[in-house]
């Protein structure tokens, strides 16, 4: 199966850019679906990169994040090639892991 | 001659420019005249919107509004529709039980011809769409057709779109009266007034773009049909062109058509052709 | 919740244990969520995932309970974020910062159910930049609280909603 996640790590030399793109429903538990019951609460909670065995950017979630999230930051260093490691984690404990080379 | 196309180019404007004026009136249908309709059509939208470029248009809503442009810019780094143009490739590369492939039903394999549709087939006697001609390819090959609305006929037209970014389009209308009565009938249905409302398309979609209707920004039916299918936030998923008539026709509290009939076929074959020569950006994101 | 299941266990471990029973009573509730607990701790490391903090409703005690402090306003915040969101679904909301040693940076909306949507951790050497997506159910208050050498500043902007994303 396809991962859920998707990530673009470029390289700039000195820093690293990411941006991640996650399939996930995100259900906030405040939503009705059409027979007018509350949808329970489904989505990711935790969300962690981590590059040479260390974290360098961890999202704490909670349902108020977009269906199919996203996310963008920078570290410092970061070398073509390298890989970056993405893992998440989920209310009801599923969860997806992926790694995505520098470019 | 030259004189006769002045004057059904000015006619023309003016039926516009009387929509403008939320007036309906009734085409005159004496002489079927696509090259002048494009013309006019085009006209009166860059007459509408004179800072905008041609190709700014496929880009609907988001080409109106400075505040919407940015929110669409920061989606489009990483757009909502990615995971259904992956499904997409990923579907048309796979081979039907029968071994043969979405690609063996169309030109080019399928590759960068989204701007070809939809035609007229004079066998046939009437309009093909992409959607359409994906799923009779799939029934052709033995497999059940999709629902054309979303999914999986979403994922496979975002694919095919995909590949034709930036090609224009570059729609046909044959001399053949069986394809003026198609091309003139999707245009009638267009400017028809139906349901509780009492919208035409055109009521929208040439009166009002760039005018919120509600909470919507309303997007120009020029170059409308060059961004499907659309990932819509409002959906929270994808839509294909079929599910944007069905459920426009649904707002204005009207009783929506069938996908695939008749007429929804020529109303897209007809807002197809006026938008000729803009690019195709599909798959695209709307508010 | 799991009172039943901590009951069973600490009765078992009271016959195994025989003679500590008593003073294992009182611990039982808390020994029964032990193994639980601690593969959460593990799985998450040090970063534990705020429960408490996603559970208030006003941005005030989402701050109290993520930081245990006030944050004052600063413009050295700068937060990007729509006047008019297209869609309360998917609204694009970034934050910068100049300030020097910052370690989290959050995101609030005042008048979701929920005030907390997400709390990003920063460690050295990522940059103080963070842009998302988020949910907005109405018209409200956008928070970014930056956590910088200890101390919390925050930025506000009012981002007007028609179409809501929290299906309210």
């Amino acid at each position: 199966m396809a991962s859920t996640i998707r990530v673009r790590a470029t390289s700039s030399g000195e820093t690293t850019e990411v941006q991640a793109l996650i399939q996930h429903p995100m259900d906030s538990g405040f939503i009705k679906d059409s027979k007018g019951e509350l949808i329970p609460p489904h989505f990711i909670q935790q969300l962690t990169f981590e590059y040479n065995g260390k974290p360098v950017f961890t999202a704490d979630w909670g349902g108020g994040v977009s269906k199919d999230p996203y996310v963008k930051f920078a570290f410092k260093g970061g070398k073509k090639g390298d890989e970056l490691k993405v893992s998440w984690v989920d209310n009801k404990g599923a969860t997806d892991t992926t790694t995505a080379k520098i470019q | 001659m030259k004189l006769r196309n002045a004057i059904q180019f000015t006619a023309a404007a003016f039926t516009l420019t009387l929509l403008a004026l939320a007036a309906p009136p009734a085409i005159s249908a004496d002489k079927v005249d696509p090259v002048a309709d494009e013309k006019a059509f085009k006209k009166f939208f860059y007459d509408k919107f004179p800072k905008l470029k041609p190709e700014d248009f496929v880009n609907g809503p988001y080409s109106m509004d400075a505040d919407l442009y940015k929110q669409w810019q920061d989606k489009e780094q990483f757009p909502p529709y990615e995971f259904s143009l992956e499904l997409g490739k990923e579907m048309f590369s796979k081979p039907f039980k029968n071994g043969k492939t979405y690609g063996d039903c169309f030109p080019n394999q399928g590759i960068g011809i989204r701007q070809d549709y939809p035609y007229f087939d004079e066998k046939e006697g009437k309009v093909i769409t992409l959607e359409l001609a994906l799923n009779r390819c799939r029934e052709a090959n033995g497999e059940p057709a999709f629902s054309y609305v979303r999914d999986e006929m979403a994922a496979l037209t975002a694919y095919m779109a995909f590949t034709s970014r930036g090609k224009p389009f570059n729609i046909k209308v044959p001399n053949d009266p069986r394809a003026l009565a198609a091309y003139e009938n999707g245009k009638e249905y267009f400017y028809t007034r139906r349901g509780q409302l009492n919208f035409s398309c055109a009521t929208c979609h040439v009166q009002s773009p760039g005018e919120r209707v509600r909470t919507e920004v309303l997007a120009p039916a020029l170059g409308i049909v060059n961004a499907m299918p659309i990932y819509r936030s409002e959906w929270n998923g994808m839509g294909t062109t079929s599910r944007r008539f069905t459920t426009c026709n649904s707002q204005i509290r009207g009783v929506p058509l069938t996908p695939q009939d008749d007429e929804y076929r020529n109303v897209e074959y007809y807002l197809s052709y006026v938008s000729n020569g803009l690019p195709i950006s599909g798959p695209g994101a709307r508010p | 919740m799991t009172n039943t299941d901590n009951g069973f266990s600490a009765t078992r471990r009271l016959i195994l244990q025989g003679a500590g029973a008593v003073a294992l009573v009182g611990l039982g509730s808390s020994f029964g969520n032990l193994p639980f607990g601690l593969t959460r701790a593990f799985a998450a490391a040090n970063d534990k995932y705020p429960e408490e903090a996603f559970k208030q409703k006003s941005e005030a005690d989402a701050i109290k309970s993520l930081y245990g402090k006030t944050a004052e306003a600063s413009d050295k915040v700068k937060m990007d974020a729509p006047e008019i969101a297209e869609n309360g679904a998917v609204v694009p909301v970034s934050v910068t910062t100049t300030l020097a040693d910052v370690t989290s940076i959050s995101f609030l909306v005042a008048e979701n159910p929920v005030a907390l949507v997400a709390s990003y951790k920063i460690p050295a050497g990522t940059m103080p930049n963070v842009a998302n997506r988020i949910k907005m159910a109405k018209t409200s208050n956008v928070i970014v609280v930056v956590e910088a050498g200890g101390k919390l500043y925050s930025a506000t902007k009012e981002v007007k909603v028609t179409v809501g994303g929290c299906g309210g």
